[in-house]
């Protein structure tokens, strides 16, 4: 299938349309929602989460034997809420630490998941079939209605969001000064992290609970390395996190039996690579060129020094020095052409023969600046 | 006696079974400028969070000019160490400065061009004006504590608390920091700072208490800033105590 008939299809066939907007909707929530929760040093939180929510959907299955999507996902929501209350009262109550109470309510809850999905799939009547697809997400399976739902309650977090950004935000950057400022920290933040349970419960029929943590993570991660502006990473969030989402889905079904929710992760994680790599400003890249810069110019300074030593050593100004010599000064020989060509450029040296060169009247003046800095 | 601005009656606080503050009394009249000194884990940093009411007091009480601290809580202004956020946090100078005007705000209002005013002369105030639009990371630390001083500066408080504002700044922001303590005086404000460098406390101070899990002493620094006091306080700790009292020949305390 080519590029443009997938494209169309995105937009008329009902199917593909469906699952393209199911996909967005949960990119633009936990995206956004992620933000917050790296911000908060709570990454691995939405991992614990997501997990915790498998018991919820199997046991709503067998108390209600439909597998109508909003039932499943408010089981999924209690469920992946009780996880996180208990993650809570281990680190206020025991001396057990935040990352091991983690790995505790994951694994647990997790376990208790996969052992009801497996009673649950020897049960005799069929009704059951596809509840496994919650493990790894398949998006195919949503309906225009799942995707009214989902769009309703993640308008709904978004909204919260917005009307309580100050509070979040300050929430976020210093809880103790919001506390003798008098907000009430622990509701705000009980409130900040129910936002991302439905965040997360959104994404679980399309992406999968294994894998859901990706959505908040990632989109968040990429979104930090473009902007030092809080808002515009959570609008990058958003935008990273449908992006993903759109791109996973169109490329899952474009395939025979290919599993919606890792390929959205492996979507997601490219545009953390190309981010991490590229960024303005905190990009891998620009950190380099930025730092060869600063090398060069540094070099050049100090080639400056060199042939200011050595001009001290003659009376004559004019009085030429060898670029070997400069070499066998200079702790990197391979830069010092490149060092003098510079010189040559801002008029600080000059070349009187071939390959031997000598101190301007300007690049004396800078080098005996460049001293007097140091001294300071 | 003057108005007191902070009244500490009988304050005890545990971490789990370890008391961290125990029996503590402390009077602070209004428009002092007082120094809580104490070794490390002295409960300097927790006496002031528990008049904060942000650790929870096993016994005792706290008296904000007469009354508790919910309600006079629009009196206080709060600078707390400035270690205890990340600093990588995606958001500008200005920004953190304008949230010491939230909790006037009050909910779902959105800070708009007064509190960026008072933000912009808050910071002029600590001569952080040019680094407004700064985002926040590229700060050094004094630049960070005199952020953190503008924030409170912007609560516009009659009571300050400061927790460790000269720890590690350099000299620039130390000035700074003492010019302001000197006009918030003037202004008949109180300020609390917990301190750790014994000689300056004459210098800067008027009032000090003297901590180390229990109140050891409190008043003016003339009477209490003693030899014995600090000996009691350091547990024998302080070398060269006979300078106690006055500071100003040189003589370096070394603390353990």
């Amino acid at each position: 299938m080519d590029i443009s008939q997938l494209l169309y299809d995105l937009f008329f066939d009902y199917t593909l349309r469906t699952v393209g907007l199911g996909a967005a909707i949960l990119g633009i929530v936990s995206g956004m929602l992620g933000s917050f929760a790296v911000l908060r040093k709570q990454s691995l939180l939405g991992d614990a989460i997501s997990h915790a929510a498998l018991p919820g959907i199997v046991l709503a299955f067998l108390l209600t034997r439909t597998r109508e999507p909003a039932v499943l996902m408010l089981g999924a929501l209690i469920a992946g809420w009780i996880g996180t209350l208990f993650m809570l009262t281990i680190t206020r109550t025991t001396r057990i630490k935040y990352d091991s109470a983690l790995g505790l309510v994951l694994s647990v809850f997790f376990g208790l998941g996969l052992m009801l999905l497996t009673f649950t799939q020897k049960l005799p009547d069929a009704t059951q079939a596809g509840l496994d697809k919650f493990l790894f997400g398949q998006a195919a399976t949503l309906l225009q209605r799942d995707v009214i739902t989902m769009g309703l309650i993640g308008a709904m977090a978004l909204g919260l969001l917005v009307a309580f950004w100050k509070e979040f935000k300050l929430l976020t950057f210093d809880p103790e000064y919001a506390a003798s400022l008098g907000f009430p920290v622990r509701v705000l933040d009980v409130l900040l992290t129910t936002l991302l349970v439905i965040a997360i419960v959104i994404g679980l029929q399309t992406v999968g609970v294994v894998l859901m943590s990706a959505m908040i993570v990632a989109p968040a991660a990429a979104a930090r390395q473009w902007t030092d502006r809080l808002s515009l990473m959570v609008v990058l969030g958003g935008l990273f996190g449908a992006l993903a989402g759109v791109g996973g889905t169109l490329i899952s079904s474009s395939a025979e039996r290919l599993p919606t929710g890792p390929v959205i992760v492996l979507c997601v994680s490219t545009i953390v690579l190309i981010s991490m790599l590229f960024a303005t400003n905190r990009g891998l890249l620009w950190n380099w060129i930025r730092s060869q810069q600063n090398r060069r110019k540094l070099r050049a300074r100090a080639v400056l020094a060199d042939l200011n030593t050595l001009a001290m050593q003659h009376p004559d100004q004019e009085h030429g020095h060898s670029v070997s010599v400069l070499r066998a000064m200079s702790t990197n020989p391979d830069g010092v052409s490149y060092a003098l060509s510079q010189l040559k450029e801002r008029g600080h040296a000059r070349e009187v023969a071939h390959e031997v060169w000598a101190l301007t009247d300007e690049g004396l003046a800078e080098a005996s600046k460049n001293l007097e800095n140091k001294r300071e | 006696m003057a108005e007191k601005a902070i009244e500490v009656t009988d304050l005890t606080i545990a971490y789990k079974d370890k008391p961290v503050l125990w029996d503590v009394d402390m009077d602070v009249p209004a428009g002092t400028l007082m120094a809580i000194v104490g070794p490390n884990g002295a409960g300097k940093t927790t006496l002031i969070k528990a008049i904060l009411g942000l650790v929870k007091a096993a016994a005792g009480q706290v008296l904000v000019y007469g009354k508790s601290y919910a309600e006079q809580r629009h009196l206080v202004g709060y600078v707390p160490q400035r270690g205890s956020v990340d600093w990588d946090f995606p958001t500008s100078v200005l920004d953190v400065v304008m949230m010491g005007r939230y909790g006037a705000l009050g909910w779902l209002k959105r800070p708009g061009a007064t509190e960026r005013a008072a933000a912009l002369d808050a910071l002029d105030k600590v001569g952080m004006k040019p680094f407004a639009e700064r985002q926040i990371s590229q700060l050094s630390g004094g630049q960070q504590q005199r952020v953190f001083l503008a924030r409170a500066l912007v609560q516009d408080a009659q009571l300050y608390f400061m927790d460790e504002p000269f720890q590690g700044v350099d000299a620039t922001t130390e000035r700074a920091i003492v010019t302001l303590l000197q006009e918030l005086r003037s202004a008949g404000k109180t300020v609390v700072v917990v301190h750790h460098d014994l000689q300056t406390v004459p210098e800067y101070f008027d009032w000090v208490t003297m901590l180390n899990v229990r109140r050891i002493a409190s008043g003016p620094v003339s009477e209490v800033f003693t030899e014995e006091n600090l000996r009691q306080t350091y547990g024998g700790k302080v070398a060269f105590l006979s300078a106690a009292g006055n500071g100003k020949n040189g003589t370096q305390y070394a603390t353990g």
